[in-house]
């Protein structure tokens, strides 16, 4: 097999199931951040409950993304060593100050976070956990800093080797695409987290354990998503503006755009056939592509004619990761909505219909940044840095039997990994957040334990901890 | 000589400083899987494990800064040589991600708890050999045409490289009994001082071999120690390194608690100084020096400054971190209130 197609699968294969952690810890650091500050401002053991409960999953997501993001740091040496040779100069301090300033400030703490409660007091546990959650928005920052170089460079020249130089840091730092990019990913894991966060509290819910604190987080989080997934649709729109500017291919392959259009149409669903290009069995809404992207409904949209096919990203597979990523925001959008109205009726806590709806929707977010990396990454193509160093030209002086090799070890280590999380982060899950010690209710016979939920049921919000300790359901 | 000269000279030093961090602080803790089968309990185990479970995430962190520090001040390092070890820098990262996740997964379970000890045992051990084989595969240097690397993927193999790997096992585990001797008390530090022996014969024989091996095998190595004046100025490394070595040997069962793990630093130390003694001022041996392989003044000059005004804020809370955990590890009994009790 062709080592380039290798090793974009092996990268995008890796940095693909990274992703999904950081996506995870930068927002749940926040949120533990919030729990842990309340805990410490109001005393109230709820938020203690909570933050004893999210920490655990955070310390194990934590761990899984540190690991498999130490990979990306030396894969990019590995696999591309062409890359690396004519970015390092633009690209490696990026990448030092990401370890520098991010990474350091979230391995210093994460221990006094998950471990040093005890030792150094509840106000200084606060500010452990907001230094992690701080290193978490830092390291998004810095590694999209980098990206968005890469998408839309600025502040560099090269030279006749192909070797790219810094002009100006400010350039380099601040692209075009940086803010728009770094909005809508740090957005984009506030709200993943928030309907993670309420999903589970759904299932607390649903299974009457711990209801008090289950309350508490899922009023929380509906409050976010609430707030923040029409924000993310409107940082969306502005990004996708940003990229009708800077990356017109790209758009126009998320759009499903073949010739460069007045008024150019919505195409919700087609299948794009990159040899004839044109759209087949396309479901068009005259107009209104003009319309979001230029704010009038004969602005023109420039189409993907207007470059050499050879320059054309794979279409469909952009077309189709954008039409995911914008669904499912959609999607959200209407929980978040009706969990409003539920919550004006008073209904929010009770409508087990909408619980059910709530923990459907736990891993959406997951799946729309996946996608939305995919719209961008591979809407990029077949650039690596967009108009000026094409993706072929970049792999590293490796066998294609070292780099399937990998790939297949990546692969296996990976889907044991994700089982492996997925088993204990379940465990963690049924167990539920405790006000008592977890160990003890793992002792408890599951039939014992069905029969306490009638004893629960009718537990409101001023529930006694010890009544709510009364959670032991936990799968045998 | 100018700045020009001169900044290249001091951003190798940078980057000769977080290599050693690195060594050190993951050395030990590497050590500790290194030795982790090899206790006599599962009491013992659980006792290692939390006694460098809050600091070993931000010695790890070293490793990346090393990488990244080296893709942003010389990148010929980064280019060539990481595509050059491919596999054992690949089945390092696979080998630390079964040690790094042992570390959350290991308490969920008593079922399988022994398949995580075996994880995180083979992982620490896997990854240290892997360390070793590049290391010499280092020394031996590698082929390069066009500025790029052009050997192929099993050149990273050699004896050395692999008396490197078993030494860097010897000393890491050294390091980890002499941590456990200082941080752990009863039949741990008991267990500690007994392995500490094995640990020492086995580094001091290999660093003793991988002395002998480089310079029979790289004439500019011994090139480089024994031509006169060199000798000279070279000669108090091995004998310092010999002496602490046997200082070790003596105050096993007989010194202060930390003194083992400190004089165990002290033999890395020497280590890695003859190890510069040997390349300098190579990045890549033989093909690319430090002047030559540097990055440009101006991404020099951004990473150096942001390097030195911001690396002693990060050793000043690791060194917090550290200290909020001092003394010694107890085991606690399991309660629910410490989220370190899954």
């Amino acid at each position: 097999m062709d080592p380039v197609i290798l090793a974009r699968l092996q990268f995008a294969f890796t940095i693909g199931f990274h992703i999904l952690w950081p996506t995870f810890t930068v927002g749940l650091a926040s949120f533990v951040a919030v729990l842990s500050g309340l805990w410490w401002r109001t005393g109230r053991t709820v938020y203690r409950d909570l933050m004893h409960f999210w920490i655990k999953l955070f310390a194990l997501a934590f761990g899984v993304g540190a690991v498999t993001g130490l990979v990306m740091s030396y894969e990019i040496g590995t696999n591309w060593a062409g890359f690396s040779r004519s970015v390092s100069n633009v690209l490696g301090p990026l990448f030092m100050y990401e370890a520098l300033t991010a990474f350091f400030l979230e391995a210093g703490f994460i221990g006094i976070m998950l471990f040093g409660e005890k030792r150094v007091g509840k106000g200084m546990h606060f500010f452990a956990c907001c230094m992690v959650a701080i290193g978490t928005l830092m390291s998004a920052t810095w590694i999209l800093a980098a990206n968005s170089w890469m998408q839309t460079p600025a502040g560099d020249v090269a030279d006749a080797d192909g070797i790219f130089h810094v002009v100006d840091w400010w350039q380099v730092i601040i692209t075009a695409s940086f803010p728009y990019r770094l909005a809508h990913m740090v957005c984009a894991s506030f709200v993943t987290v928030s309907f993670v966060v309420a999903g589970i509290s759904a299932l607390h819910l649903l299974r009457r354990q711990n209801v008090e604190a289950s309350r508490v987080a899922f009023s929380m989080a509906m409050w976010m998503a609430l707030i923040l997934t029409p924000t993310q649709i409107v940082i969306g729109d502005f990004h996708g503006r940003n990229t009708l500017i800077h990356q017109p291919s790209k758009l126009a392959a998320m759009e499903g755009l073949w010739d460069t259009t007045r008024g150019a149409p919505m195409t919700l669903i087609a299948w794009p056939d990159m040899k004839r290009a044109q759209n087949l069995y396309a479901i068009d809404v005259p107009k209104v592509a003009s319309l979001y992207l230029t704010h009038s409904w004969n602005g023109e949209v420039q189409g993907l004619k207007a470059v050499p096919p050879s320059e054309w990203p794979n279409v469909p597979i952009v077309f189709f990761a954008f039409r995911i990523m914008v669904g499912i925001g959609v999607i959200l959008l209407a929980v978040a909505i009706t969990g409003g109205v539920l919550r004006l009726r008073r209904r929010l806590y009770d409508a087990r219909w909408f619980q059910l709806v709530s923990l459907a929707t736990t891993p959406f977010g997951f799946i729309a940044v996946l996608a939305g990396w995919t719209t961008t990454e591979a809407g990029r193509q077949p650039w690596i840095v967009y108009g000026h160093l094409r993706t072929a030209d970049a792999v590293a002086p490796v066998t294609a039997h070292a780099v399937a090799l990998s790939l297949a070890g990546f692969f296996v280590i990976y889907a044991i990994i994700l089982l492996v999380f997925a088993w204990f982060a379940g465990r963690i899950v049924l167990a539920g957040p405790a006000s008592r010690q977890t160990a003890l209710t793992k002792y408890i016979r599951p039939s014992l334990a069905l029969s306490a939920p009638g004893l629960v049921a009718g537990a409101t919000s001023d529930t006694s901890p010890d009544t709510s300790s009364m959670n032991g359901r936990v799968m045998p | 000589m100018s700045i020009a000269d001169n900044l290249p000279v001091l951003i190798a030093a940078l980057v000769a400083f977080c290599v050693v961090v690195y060594v050190l602080a993951d050395g030990f803790d590497l050590g500790i899987g290194i030795l982790f089968l090899l206790a006599p309990r599962e009491r013992e185990r659980d006792l290692m494990m939390a006694s460098v479970e809050p600091v070993w995430d931000g010695n790890g962190t070293w490793l990346v800064m090393g990488g990244t520090l080296l893709f942003a001040t010389f990148p010929a390092g980064y280019y060539v040589l990481l595509p050059a070890f491919y596999l054992p820098v690949i089945f390092m990262l696979f080998a630390l991600i079964f040690r790094g996740i042992a570390f959350g997964f290991r308490p969920q379970t008593a079922r399988f708890r022994w398949l995580w000890n075996l994880a995180f045992a083979a992982g620490s051990i896997v990854a240290t050999m892997c360390q070793g084989l590049i290391l010499g595969g280092l020394i031996l240097g590698v082929t390069m045409k066009g500025g790029m690397f052009a050997g192929g993927t099993f050149d990273f193999l050699s004896v050395l490289g692999l008396a490197c790997g078993v030494g860097l096992v010897g000393g890491y585990a050294l390091l980890g009994a002499g941590w456990l001797i200082w941080r752990t008390s009863g039949p741990t530090q008991v267990f500690a001082r007994e392995v500490a022996h094995s640990a020492l014969i086995l580094t001091a024989l290999m660093m003793v071999l991988v002395s002998a091996l480089s310079a029979w095998r790289v004439p500019e190595v011994a090139q480089r120690w024994f031509a006169k004046p060199n000798i000279f100025y070279v000669a108090p490394i091995p004998i310092i390194t010999a002496v602490v070595l046997l200082t070790i040997w003596r105050r096993i069962w007989i010194g202060r608690e930390a003194e083992i793990f400190v004089l165990g630093l002290i033999v890395f130390f020497l280590g890695f100084a003859g190890l510069v003694i040997s390349i300098w001022p190579y990045v890549v041996p033989r093909h690319v020096t430090v002047w030559s392989g540097a990055a440009d003044q101006q991404s020099l000059a951004f990473a150096c400054t942001g390097a030195a005004l911001i690396i002693p804020i990060v050793l000043a809370y690791q060194a917090y971190a550290y200290w909020v955990f001092r003394g010694k590890t107890v085991s606690e009994p399991h309660d629910a209130e410490s989220p370190s009790s899954y």
